[in-house]
C-alpha cells in the first residue's frame, strides 16, 4: 500500500467512554480501497467498540472520520450507510422472524409506485444475490430462525454486498461457522478485495485473520498498541502486541504500546 | 431436516427437503399455502358453535344469532387488530378500555353538547365531526403514551396501565359521572340495529365485490411471480383458495341477509316507507351491519398495512430483533410512537361502535376490555414474545371470545361462571398453541 494515496477510511484520535470507562481511547485507524485490514484484541480491547462508531451504532465523543479525505457526519447507521459503510454485525443482526429478502432490504425495502412493498422485485433481487453466495440456498419464504447458521451468515453478507458497499466490516464474521463456511467466507473475502471495497476484520483470533489481512492494527484497553503490514511481522509478534502490547520492529507504535522496553 | 450450507457443492444439491412427498394432507396444504394454525381455530369456533347449538337446542346457529354475534364481536375485533402490532413489538397496551371510555365520552358530549348549539341537533356533519374528533384524540393519546414508552424508556406496561387509571378518571371526569345520551342519529348507524344495517341488495353488492377482489388478488399474484420467473402455485390449489374463500364470503352475507327485522320494527318500517302490511307479517332482511361492516374494512385495512406497507414489515423486524431493526437503520422510537397512536385511533373507531350501539356514552364503558383485547390476540396466534402474529387471526379470536360469550349467555350460564370458562379457555388456548410451535418447528 502506498500511503501518499488518500485513505478511504480514516479515524483520527476517536474516543468514547461508557460510565467513566474509556472503551476507545485516541485510536487512530485507516483503511486504503482494496485493503483487508484486520482490527485485533482480546474481548473489552475496544475494536468492536470502535468499529460500531464507524457503522453509526455508537456517537463518539470526540475524534474525526474521514471518509477520502473529508471529514464525514456519522451519528447513526442511517449515516453510514449513506457513505457506503456496510457492517456484519458479530451477533449476526437478523430479524429472526421474517424471510431472508425482508432481511437484505431492511430499512431499505424497494416499493412499488404506490409505495407498498415490492416484496417480488425484493425476493428476485436476493435469489440473485443470495445465487451468487451459495448457489443451493432455496429456502426463500421461510423465516430466518428456520436457517442454519451458514445460512444465516450468508444473508448477513448478501445484505452487506447487497447495496454496492465501498466499506465493508466485518465484526467475528466466521465466530458461528464451521471450516468449510469459513474457508468459502475467506474466498468471499479475497474476491470484494478484487473489486476495490476496503473491508475491516475484527476478531480476537489471529490465526482467523492473519493470512486475509494486508495490515494489522492491534488494541488494547481502548488503545492502538501500533499498526503493521503483515509481511513486515510474524503471528508471534502479533500475539506479544496483543497480549503484552510489545511493539516489534517491523510495526507503527501506538499510543497505547508498552512504555518500557 | 437438510442443511444447505454455504460449501455444499452445486453438484450436491438436496432437494430433498422441498420436494418432500409426504402424505396427501400435507402435500395440499403445502400446495394451497394454507396457514393450517388458521385453519386449526376456525375448525375450533365451528365446534364451539356447535357445540353450543346442540346444547341450547338450536339456538345458536341461527341467522338472528350468528347476525348478533357479528355485531358484538365488532368493536373488540377493530381493537383487536391494533393488539397484535403492539404485542408484535413486544409491547402491551393496557389502557385500551379506557381510552374507549374516555374517547366515547369525548365523542358524545361533542354530538350531544358543542355541535348542536353550533350546527344544530342532528345536523348533517355532527357525526362526522364527532368521529373526526375521536380519531384524533384517541391518535394524540396513544400518540403521547407511545413516547413516553419509546423516548423516555419506561416500559409500556408501565405506562399503559398508568393510562388505564388516567383515561378511565379523565372519562369519569367530563360529565361527572353523569351518562351521556342519546347519541345523534347518524352516528347511531354506527351501532348496527334495525336502521344500521344496509340491507340485502347493498349486502350482496359487497359480498360479489369482495369476491371479485379475492380472484383479482390470486391473479395478480400470479401474475408478479410469472414476472420474476419464480415458481407458481398448482392451478388446481388456486382454484380450490379461490373457491372456498367466495363461498365462505357468500355463505356470510345469505346468513345475515336471513336475518329479519323483528315484527314491531318491520312493521314500523313499512309505515315510514308507506308499504302495506300484509296479513302474513312482512321479512325485511337486514343484511351486514355497519359496525360489521367497519370492522372488516378495519381488518382489511391493517392486513395491508401489515403485509405491504414498510411500516408493517418495520413493527415485525422490531419484534424479531430490535437490535437488528436500529442497526439496519430503522427508526424504531417512531414507529413505536406511530403504532401506538394507531392503536389509539383504533380506540376511537371501537369508541364510536360501542356508543353507538348503545346509544349512550357511559364512564365505565369499555371496563375490561383491554383484557377481551389482548385475549383475542392471544388467541388468535400472537405471541408475547413479540415478532409473530396475523390480523386475521386476531379477528378470529375476537369471535370466539364473543362465541364463548354469547353462547353462554344462551345456555343461561350465570356471569360469575362465564368469567371462569373464558379464563380458562383463554389459558387452554395459548397452551395448545405452544404444543402446536413446539411440534411444528
Amino acid at each position: 500500500m502506498t500511503n501518499n494515496k488518500t485513505p478511504l477510511v480514516e479515524m483520527r484520535d476517536v474516543s468514547i467512554s461508557f460510565g467513566g470507562i474509556h472503551a476507545v481511547d485516541g485510536a487512530s485507524v485507516d483503511l486504503f480501497a482494496g485493503e483487508v485490514v484486520a482490527l485485533l484484541g482480546h474481548n473489552g480491547a475496544g475494536k468492536s467498540t470502535l468499529i460500531k462508531i464507524l457503522s453509526g451504532a455508537y456517537r463518539r465523543d470526540s475524534g474525526d472520520i474521514l471518509i477520502n479525505g473529508e471529514q464525514a457526519e456519522i451519528n447513526n447507521p442511517r449515516d453510514a450507510k449513506k457513505y457506503g459503510i456496510e457492517t456484519i454485525y458479530q451477533t449476526l443482526a437478523v430479524a429472526d422472524n421474517v424471510d431472508a429478502a425482508a432481511n437484505l432490504y431492511l430499512g431499505r425495502e424497494l416499493r412499488t409506485p404506490w409505495g407498498t412493498l415490492d416484496d417480488v422485485a425484493m425476493e428476485a433481487k436476493a435469489r440473485e444475490v443470495m445465487g451468487r453466495l451459495n448457489p443451493n440456498f432455496q429456502r426463500f419464504k421461510e423465516p430466518v430462525k428456520a436457517l442454519s447458521g451458514g445460512q444465516r451468515q450468508s444473508v448477513a453478507i448478501a445484505r452487506a454486498i447487497l447495496f454496492d458497499a465501498r466499506i465493508l466490516i466485518m465484526d467475528e464474521p466466521t465466530a458461528a461457522l464451521g471450516p468449510q463456511e469459513t474457508a468459502q467466507v475467506g474466498e468471499l473475502i479475497t474476491q470484494l478485495k478484487r473489486e476495490g471495497i476496503g473491508i475491516f476484520l475484527i476478531s480476537h483470533d489471529i490465526h482467523d485473520v492473519f493470512d486475509l489481512a494486508d495490515r494489522v492494527f492491534v488494541m488494547k484497553n481502548g488503545r492502538v498498541v501500533g499498526h503493521a503490514r503483515t509481511e513486515d511481522v510474524t503471528k508471534d509478534e502479533v500475539l506479544g502486541m496483543i497480549i503484552l502490547g510489545k511493539v516489534p520492529p517491523g510495526a507503527v507504535p501506538g499510543p497505547g504500546a508498552m512504555q518500557t522496553a | 431436516m437438510t442443511d444447505h450450507t454455504i460449501a455444499v457443492p452445486a453438484t450436491r444439491t438436496t432437494t430433498g427437503a422441498r420436494a418432500a412427498p409426504g402424505n396427501p394432507l400435507k402435500r395440499f396444504f403445502q400446495a394451497t399455502e394454507i396457514d393450517t394454525r388458521l385453519l386449526g381455530m376456525v375448525v375450533a369456533m365451528l365446534a364451539i358453535w356447535i357445540g353450543f347449538h346442540i346444547m341450547s337446542g338450536g339456538l345458536f346457529l341461527t341467522s338472528r344469532n350468528l347476525w348478533n354475534l357479528s355485531v358484538q364481536a365488532a368493536s373488540v375485533s377493530v381493537m383487536a387488530t391494533g393488539m397484535v402490532l403492539v404485542i408484535v413489538t413486544r409491547n402491551i397496551d393496557l389502557s385500551v378500555g379506557s381510552i374507549l371510555g374516555f374517547v366515547g365520552m369525548i365523542m358524545a358530549v361533542t354530538q350531544t353538547k358543542f355541535l348542536p348549539a353550533w350546527l344544530g341537533y342532528d345536523h348533517p356533519a355532527n357525526w362526522f365531526l364527532a368521529l373526526a374528533v375521536g380519531i384524533v384524540l384517541g391518535s394524540a393519546i396513544g400518540a403521547f403514551q407511545g413516547m413516553i414508552i419509546a423516548f423516555l424508556n419506561v416500559p409500556s406496561f408501565i405506562v399503559t396501565l398508568g393510562g388505564l387509571l388516567v383515561w378511565r378518571g379523565a372519562a369519569w371526569m367530563v360529565t361527572s359521572g353523569a351518562t351521556v345520551a342519546p347519541m345523534d342519529t347518524t352516528f347511531r348507524l354506527m351501532g348496527g340495529g334495525a336502521d344500521g344495517s344496509i340491507g340485502a341488495t347493498a349486502s350482496w353488492i359487497v359480498g360479489v365485490i369482495a369476491c371479485l377482489f379475492i380472484v383479482l388478488s390470486i391473479l395478480h399474484s400470479r401474475k408478479q411471480r410469472k414476472r420474476f420467473g419464480f415458481p407458481l402455485k398448482p392451478v388446481w390449489a388456486e382454484f380450490v383458495v379461490g373457491i372456498v374463500s367466495c363461498g365462505v364470503v357468500l355463505g356470510a352475507v345469505n346468513v345475515l341477509n336471513s336475518y329479519y327485522m323483528p315484527v314491531n320494527l318491520a312493521r314500523k318500517y313499512a309505515e315510514d316507507h308507506g308499504i302495506a302490511w300484509p296479513e302474513n307479517g312482512l321479512d325485511i332482511p337486514l343484511g351486514i351491519a355497519i359496525p360489521v361492516l367497519i370492522a372488516l374494512g378495519i381488518a382489511i385495512v391493517m392486513t395491508f398495512l401489515t403485509n405491504r406497507t414498510r411500516f408493517g414489515r418495520y413493527v415485525f423486524a422490531i419484534g424479531g430483533n430490535p437490535e437488528a431493526a436500529e442497526l439496519a437503520g430503522i427508526k424504531t422510537r417512531w414507529v413505536t410512537v406511530r403504532l401506538f397512536a394507531l392503536m389509539g385511533a383504533l380506540c376511537a373507531i371501537a369508541a364510536a361502535i360501542s356508543t353507538a350501539r348503545l346509544n349512550a356514552a357511559t364512564n365505565a364503558q369499555g371496563t375490561l376490555d383491554e383484557l377481551y383485547t389482548i385475549a383475542a390476540a392471544v388467541i388468535g396466534g400472537t405471541s408475547l414474545a413479540g415478532g409473530v402474529g396475523t390480523i386475521a387471526g386476531a379477528v378470529l379470536g375476537a369471535l370466539v371470545m364473543q362465541s364463548l360469550n354469547s353462547g353462554m349467555v344462551l345456555l343461561g350460564m350465570d356471569a360469575p361462571l362465564q368469567s371462569i370458562v373464558i379464563g380458562m379457555v383463554l389459558v387452554l388456548a395459548v397452551w395448545l398453541d405452544t404444543i402446536y410451535r413446539a411440534r411444528a418447528r
